[in-house]
């Protein structure tokens, strides 16, 4: 209850600083709220916690709540100018910590009315903000395609949620999963859990329904995008996961092949097409779809461990992309808004930390040791051939392959092309923040038990 | 202890020159690559003092992954640890000479290199062997990309891509292994016994994909399209390690991790290998005699050479397995010593191409004549290193297929044909106006050669040392197969 209170009392507070004009201490503000919810999230372990039947604060949820509160943290810190350059930075605040209090819902709920609440609640203040560069037509372009499809997606998560009551006539999770569990699978509850599982999938950006992401990542302002690909994707997987981990385990069998078929789809063609990208935002679009690919592994071998694998990879995955994309924006500006990987050309005469910061980015994304990138990847297809799905560990190792191909480019264009060009300053935050985010990669490469066998 | 401290002295020395960023990078990296072959040469006594245990340091990593950092010392990685320590302090004293950009960085990666290394001739656990397998690479990559000739995008990103593609296959065994093993452990003696207690066409599947990995690296035929552009893109001191010490990586590889743990798999496909390597010697050494620049032709040289190591340590035997490690030890040593001929010949003349070059032997005899024994050595003299290793080698490989010995064999003749075809073009012959003007040795260079020379002789005229090193452990390894 705390942490729910914390976040939408953060998110009111903002307003009203909006109404004061206290611009430039809220950001203090925002991390110590987030630092308070952190510590309350730690005092809570082990309690299950459970609000009027409507969600459960265990051990997971806490969990996710922890990783995705740290990736905000540092995510306010870099994002920081996008805040101080707006004018209307109050509505931002408000719409980025609501949203997280969808993400807070839906980590946590045992009642599909709460999953339902918490992917509107996280999603519509995503719609406004993709759109927020209001000038910008890639920017509009990115709200209303967002808009529009998830929309839909959402249509199809309800019509999978009133499927699945008409068929074993309950709401909250434990009661479908013990009808579920008692009676044979009907045709009405299969359509309701594989229309569910595609307004999922639309959500963590997962084949078949990926194709949003591409156009909504690179026209979204490049903040709220790395936002999209961290904290977003953190808790719209720990959601996905606690859906099927609560509701559907019992009739795993029946969609296992389909998890299965999306993980390696996914893999493949995203990977494959990010091999042809020259603009590095859809790059790592593409990439973020691509280890969704992976994720979605863990969802296919669902067991006592993989929710802590899951955690792992969001994490690690989160970490990377923070790099990634906060440096893209600064180096972006210092090379005249141009987008192509030859922006990173000669970086490394530019500025060594930048570069060297991008590779171990680039280097744990593609899962190449000593990073931990690399323990993430490992975790996962141990996984896959521990229950029998060696062909989409194989499907993965491609599509890893395919994916060096394409990181490397960038790390080619920093390390070996000289380019005459200034060097880029870094400032304090943006330097903070690469620093840690780069120990975090190596620390949680030596001590990835600490984080996957939390839950 | 002893051990850990092998890896850690490279990598700290790594990160002070990487931090310092020391002007006097060279001299740094030189003492302390020689401190490290100190520390080697002690394990080396201690192993011979039979403390073995000392040698061993195992604590637990990832307890509940079943992951521990264990390291360990036989005669084998002994040796192999031996080579690499030894190699680094050349490899930094010959390039003395020469100044590179950011040279404080350079010298780094080459430690760090030196530390993934020694980590992956001492791992005893498959998921710390990977780890170290992998990290080797990525020094390289930035050693080639950074300061390597023409075309280096593309081929540093072909030759990462490529072994990552090997090594990928590896990581699926090791984790098919490590899901059959008890209590689910990458110890190497549970990955032994997982691996010897599956069925046959598993075994030769697991088998596949390990000599994928490590076919590769070594590199063999037909996995070898990497090799000759990357040595020829990369500058010297990388490409000295790179052919003297990471395709002995993949060797190592083979004898540790493939043979004790897939026996059966071996007898039954390993002559498959054994084939492919003897058409890769054959191969190799066919495209070495046409050659028209030196640095290809010693690129060629080495596949041929491996090719034979490839074949002994699928024979099986005291004979072949000793003798392929002799061989992995003397053709590091003339690897290293090729190139360096290379480095001076295209430092002074700026070519290497072989008919532009000639009569140097007259200009300058003493370079003609060190050169000429690194040469003998390669096409197997007898009283020079090369000799040793491949006639054990023949010999060992004659007991299992006579067949793959006696086209195995072709390996000297042919060796014989292209290197001294080289020879006699580049230093026999007239003096040209190029060579007209070939600069008297340095110092420093005339010593790197000498050091090069009197290891092939004296290896090669008493070899004995060498071979006791690793005896018992071969011996304890082909008992454990039988």
């Amino acid at each position: 209850m705390k942490e729910l209170i914390i976040l939408s009392a953060l998110g009111v507070l903002s307003l009203i600083a909006g109404l004061l004009k206290i611009k430039r201490p809220f950001m203090v503000v925002v991390i110590a709220g987030l630092l308070l919810n952190i510590s309350v999230c730690v005092m809570d372990w082990n309690h299950n916690e459970n609000l009027y039947n409507m969600m459960t604060l265990d051990n997971f949820a806490l969990a996710f709540t922890i990783v995705s509160s740290s990736l905000a943290i540092l995510w306010f810190i870099v994002a920081n100018a996008y805040f101080q350059n707006s004018n209307t930075f109050s509505d931002h605040y408000a719409l980025v910590l609501f949203s997280m209090t969808g993400g807070l819902l839906m980590v946590s709920f045992t009642n599909m009315v709460m999953l339902f609440l918490g992917i509107e609640v996280l999603s519509i203040p995503l719609f406004v903000l993709a759109g927020s560069h209001k000038t910008s037509m890639r920017s509009n372009e990115a709200a209303f395609k967002y808009f529009l499809l998830g929309a839909f997606a959402s249509a199809f998560l309800l019509f999978g949620i009133a499927l699945l009551y008409g068929s074993t006539g309950h709401f909250d999770n434990a009661g479908i999963s013990a009808f579920l569990g008692a009676n044979k699978l009907s045709g009405m509850a299969l359509a309701g859990i594989v229309l569910m599982l595609g307004a999922m999938t639309f959500k963590v950006s997962a084949a078949p329904f990926h194709f949003w992401a591409p156009d909504v990542y690179q026209g979204s302002p490049t903040m709220i995008t790395t936002f999209m690909a961290t904290f977003v994707k953190t808790v719209a997987f720990a959601g996905f996961y606690r859906l099927f981990f609560l509701t559907f385990m019992p009739v795993r069998p029946e969609y296992a092949l389909l998890f299965a078929v999306i993980a390696a789809v996914t893999m493949l063609v995203s990977n494959l097409i990010a091999s042809a990208q020259s603009n590095v935002k859809r790059l790592l679009a593409y990439s973020s779809i691509s280890h969704a690919g992976f994720m979605v592994i863990t969802l296919l071998c669902m067991n006592n461990s993989s929710a802590g694998i899951l955690l792992y990879y969001t994490l690690v995955y989160s970490i990377s992309s923070i790099i990634a994309f906060s440096i893209f924006k600064w180096v972006k500006t210092h090379s005249a808004e141009n987008e192509e990987i030859s922006a990173f050309k000669g970086l490394l005469s530019r500025s060594p930390f930048l570069a060297v910061v991008m590779t171990f980015a680039l280097l744990s994304m593609s899962g190449i040791p000593p990073l931990s990138g690399f323990m993430a990847k490992y975790m996962v297809f141990t996984a896959a051939i521990d229950n029998g799905f060696m062909w989409v560990a194989i499907c993965g190792i491609a599509g890893s392959l395919m994916a060096v191909y394409y990181y490397f480019k960038i790390i080619i264009a920093m390390f070996a092309e000289v380019h005459e060009s200034s060097e880029i300053k870094v400032p304090a935050n943006l330097r903070f923040v690469l620093i840690v985010c780069s120990i975090a990669l190596l620390a949680l490469m030596l001590f990835p038990s600490q984080i996957s066998s939390l839950i | 202890m002893l051990t850990l401290l092998l890896i850690l002295l490279p990598l700290i020395s790594g990160f002070i020159l990487l931090l310092t960023g020391s002007k006097n990078a060279r001299q740094i990296a030189l003492v302390l690559s020689l401190i490290e072959f100190g520390l080697a040469l002690f394990a080396l006594s201690t192993l011979k003092s039979g403390a073995v245990e000392s040698l061993n340091y195992n604590i637990p990593w990832i307890p509940n992954m079943g992951i521990s950092f264990h390291l360990g010392m036989d005669g084998i990685s002994m040796l192999m640890v031996l080579l690499s320590t030894m190699l680094m302090p050349l490899i930094v004293f010959a390039s003395f000479n020469k100044t590179y950009n950011n040279a404080h960085t350079l010298y780094a990666l080459m430690m760090l290199m030196q530390s993934a290394m020694v980590g992956s001739f001492v791992a005893m656990d498959g998921f710390l062997f990977y780890i170290f397998w992998e990290v080797s690479l990525i020094p390289i990559f930035f050693i080639i990309l950074m300061w390597g000739g023409e075309n280096r995008q593309k081929t540093t990103f072909k030759f990462f891509i490529y072994t990552l593609f090997g090594s990928l296959f590896m990581l699926v065994a090791l984790i098919y292994l490590y899901l059959h093993t008890a209590n689910h452990s990458f110890d190497i003696q549970a990955l032994y016994a997982a691996g010897r207690s599956l069925p046959l066409v598993e075994q030769g599947l697991i088998m596949g994909a390990f000599f994928l990995a490590f076919a590769i690296k070594m590199p063999v035929f037909p996995f070898h399209t990497w090799q000759p552009s990357t040595y020829v893109a990369a500058p010297t001191p990388g490409v000295m390690v790179l052919g003297g010490v990471m395709s002995k990586m993949a060797t190592y590889g083979l004898i540790r991790w493939v043979l004790p743990m897939v026996p059966d798999g071996v007898h039954e496909y390993g002559y498959l290998i054994i084939g492919l390597s003897v058409v890769s010697i054959i191969y190799a050494s066919c495209i070495a005699i046409i050659q028209k620049d030196f640095k290809y032709l010693i690129a060629y040289a080495s596949i041929a050479h491996i090719g034979l190591i490839s074949a002994g340590i699928f024979a099986m035997n005291m004979q072949s397995l000793q003798g392929s490690l002799m061989e992995m030890m003397s053709h590091g040593i003339n690897t290293v010593g090729l190139f360096f001929a290379y480095d001076i010949i295209y430092n002074r003349m700026h070519t290497s191409e072989m008919s532009k070059l000639g009569g140097i032997r007259g200009v300058e005899s003493r370079f003609a004549f060190l050169f000429f024994i690194i040469v003998l050595s390669n096409i197997a003299l007898p009283f020079t290193n090369g000799f040793i290793g491949e006639f054990l080698l023949l010999l060992g490989v004659f007991q299992t297929n006579m067949v793959a010995a006696s086209f195995a064999g072709l390996s000297i003749i042919l060796g014989a044909v292209y290197m001294l075809r080289a020879f006699q073009k580049m230093m026999l012959g007239e003096t040209n106006s190029l060579t007209l003007h070939f600069p008297k040795l340095e110092k420093q260079e005339l010593i790197t050669l000498s050091i090069i020379v009197i290891l092939i002789v004296v290896m090669g005229v008493y070899p004995k040392p060498i071979l006791e090193i690793t005896e018992s452990s071969i011996q304890t390894l082909l008992q454990g197969i039988q």
